[in-house]
């Protein structure tokens, strides 16, 4: 600092003696040291925003965020796989038997309570579609694709007649809850509304 | 670095008189991989790989910039133009398998270094720079040939992609957006590509850079050599060049005819067939394993099924993986023996051969499939892995009675009687 002395004060021979009485020991030069490195740092910080928010999804990838799912098709016991967020989604038309498999788990509270991750048929369906199970087709453990929603994997749904991953073996029940294997979470339900009878709108 | 001893470059043509004034660069080569650099002369073959290292390196770097010139980065072209590269491309195939096997062999390479590493104590004072250097430059291998593998989106490359950004979903809170900010996007997608793409291009650069400063860090105490006792005279050294630019030569000789081996006669062996279908977001591969380099992690990565100390075990298992190599960082600090080379170090020997043996067997666990017996081996070799860092190598180095050290490196290649003869040549 005592050498900026002779730079703030040109004409003075006595160095940074009056420099430093100017007000309580901190000079001019001191002031713009402060405020040119602190302009630095953030801008610095500024500019590392941008950088780093670019990696972010972008707009058209958030813009393909929802999607029109037709279910007239599907036959009760048949399931289809959409896209959804660019990843498999699982739409599946349960049968009476299915439905009641879940159901039973849901009104056996010693059965309940050994889920992993508690939550009944009615909580992961809307009311009056319950035959309607809409859940994302990524396994939670680490992201592989349970088998069960594709054609002619009727006969791979696993032990619990829902899905079943063949990457480390997670086995989901008719509600896609997590009954056996590694993955800590059900099978994720999408937030999604029907638009009509025969339509829903995911996202 | 130099011993008093080591020879001054003196350039005899005008043009390098005159280049060497205004910028000594052949010098800085000439002191730093040149005759300049003075080497311990007992240096065995197990020190070789770290020329070979550099060698794999360059050849990454050439190889992969002419792959550059060809390939698209974009989710929709990108399998065809891999495909274009083998087939269309004058000398694709040989480029390509070239990049492929040679990162696969720069991995062997690397391991071998590291294990040469481990066994002589390179890591130990004054040398400890150099070996966290090397572990950052390990790290970036990984992550470089992480996104390479990804860059030919087939299915292989895709469910590559997702698991692996899908280890940091499991952090709390943060995962799911940490993972969307990875992959830029809610699952891997051209935006990951293209990201993937420049970071794989950028990073052997960044590599190269740290390379440099692990040479530097190199230079300042010099090599370190099997007995593990510092150089003393000058007949303890030799020059660099041409003693060891003649032997890393001769085993670069040995490297390429195993390279041309896999490139030429099974360049797939190493690889995995699902990556020859095109990468589909809604079908995944009966069996994801990862290339053969990565497998002891992925056995540590697996080997926690249940939550540990109230942590989610997926989570444990990620963390665990990360700390597999982020513990080497330790290395010169657990272990407090002043005696460097296994060589002296009867106890720290054995353990040292059954980390060897435990890595095999992770190794093992990793590429076979998730469930037991193979779980409950993989578990049993982590828990011996972290034992081995953490209790065996700061207990052995209390405990242990070294055998006697050789009082210099001329009188261990020559016996006591090498004293006399440069004695009487001296």
């Amino acid at each position: 600092m005592a050498q900026d002395a002779g730079i703030d004060t040109p004409a003075a021979d006595s160095g940074s003696g009056d420099g430093a009485l100017e007000s309580g020991g901190v000079r001019r030069r001191d002031f713009i040291n402060i405020a040119a490195v602190s302009a630095a740092g953030i801008g610095g910080l500024a500019v590392l925003y941008p950088l780093i928010s670019q990696m972010a999804p972008s707009a058209d990838v958030l813009a393909e965020a929802t999607t029109e799912i037709d279910l007239a098709a599907i036959q009760p016991g048949q399931a289809i796989k959409a896209l959804f967020h660019k990843q498999p989604l699982f739409v599946r038309n349960l049968t009476a038997e299915e439905i009641k498999k879940a159901t039973d788990v849901d009104n056996n509270p010693a059965e309940f309570a050994t889920l992993r991750d508690p939550a009944t048929l009615a909580d992961r369906t809307k009311p009056g579609k319950q035959n309607w199970l809409i859940t994302a087709g990524v396994c939670t453990h680490l992201g592989c694709v349970p088998l069960g929603a594709g054609p002619g994997e009727e006969m791979s749904r696993g032990a619990f007649g829902g899905y079943f991953c063949p990457c480390h073996g997670s086995t989901y029940d008719t509600a896609a809850r997590i009954r056996k294997g590694p993955a800590p979470r059900n099978l994720e339900v999408p937030p999604y509304e029907f638009t009509s009878d025969t339509v829903v709108k995911i996202g | 670095m130099s011993f008093p001893w080591a020879k001054q470059y003196t350039p005899s043509h005008p043009a390098m008189v005159w280049l060497d004034e205004k910028l000594p660069l052949p010098r800085l080569i000439y002191g730093a991989v040149g005759a300049g650099y003075e080497v311990p002369r007992n240096l065995n073959y197990m020190y070789n790989f770290g020329f070979m290292a550099g060698l794999c390196l360059m050849i990454q770097i050439v190889t992969g910039i002419v792959l550059a010139m060809h390939f698209a980065p974009n989710s929709a072209i990108a399998f065809d133009s891999t495909e274009h590269i083998m087939r269309d491309v004058n000398w694709g195939w040989m480029l390509r398998y070239g990049h492929s096997n040679g990162a696969a062999l720069f991995f062997a390479v690397i391991y071998l270094h590291i294990f040469r590493g481990f066994y002589y104590g390179s890591y130990k004072a004054p040398r400890e720079m150099i070996w966290l250097l090397g572990v950052v430059i390990f790290l970036l291998m990984m992550a470089t040939a992480f996104m390479g593998y990804v860059l030919p989106w087939g299915q292989m490359s895709y469910w590559a992609a997702q698991v692996i950004t899908g280890f940091f979903t499991a952090f709390p809170l943060i995962g799911d957006g940490l993972k969307e900010w990875l992959l830029g996007g809610f699952a891997p997608d051209n935006a990951t590509l293209n990201r993937f793409f420049s970071l794989h291009f950028l990073l052997p650069f960044v590599i190269l850079g740290v390379v440099i400063l692990h040479i530097w860090s190199l230079h300042i105490p010099g090599s370190s050599n099997p007995t593990g006792v510092e150089v003393k005279t000058k007949a303890d050294t030799v020059p660099f060049h041409p003693y060891y630019t003649a032997k890393d030569g001769w085993t670069v000789g040995v490297f390429m005819v195993i390279y041309g081996l896999f490139v030429f006669y099974m360049p797939n062996s190493m690889g995995h067939p699902d990556n020859y279908i095109p990468a589909n977001p809604m079908q995944t591969p009966a069996h994801i394993v990862p290339e053969w380099y990565f497998w002891p992690f992925y056995a540590i990565l697996r080997s926690f099924t249940q939550p540990l100390l109230f942590i989610p075990g997926k989570l444990m298992g990620v963390l665990a993986m990360f700390a597999s190599i982020l513990v080497w960082f330790f290395m010169p600090w657990l272990d407090k023996s002043p005696v460097r080379s296994a060589k002296f170090r009867p106890l720290y020997r054995k353990f040292f051969w059954a980390l060897v043996i435990d890595v095999l067997v992770l190794g093992y666990c990793g590429v076979s499939p998730p469930e037991q017996p193979y779980i409950l081996l993989a578990q049993l070799a982590t828990i011996y892995y972290f034992a081995h860092f953490f209790i065996i190598v700061p207990l052995v180095s209390s405990i242990e009675r070294p055998e006697p050290l050789p009082f210099s490196i001329t009188e261990a290649v020559l016996g006591h009687d090498g004293q006399a003869a440069l004695a009487a040549k001296g």
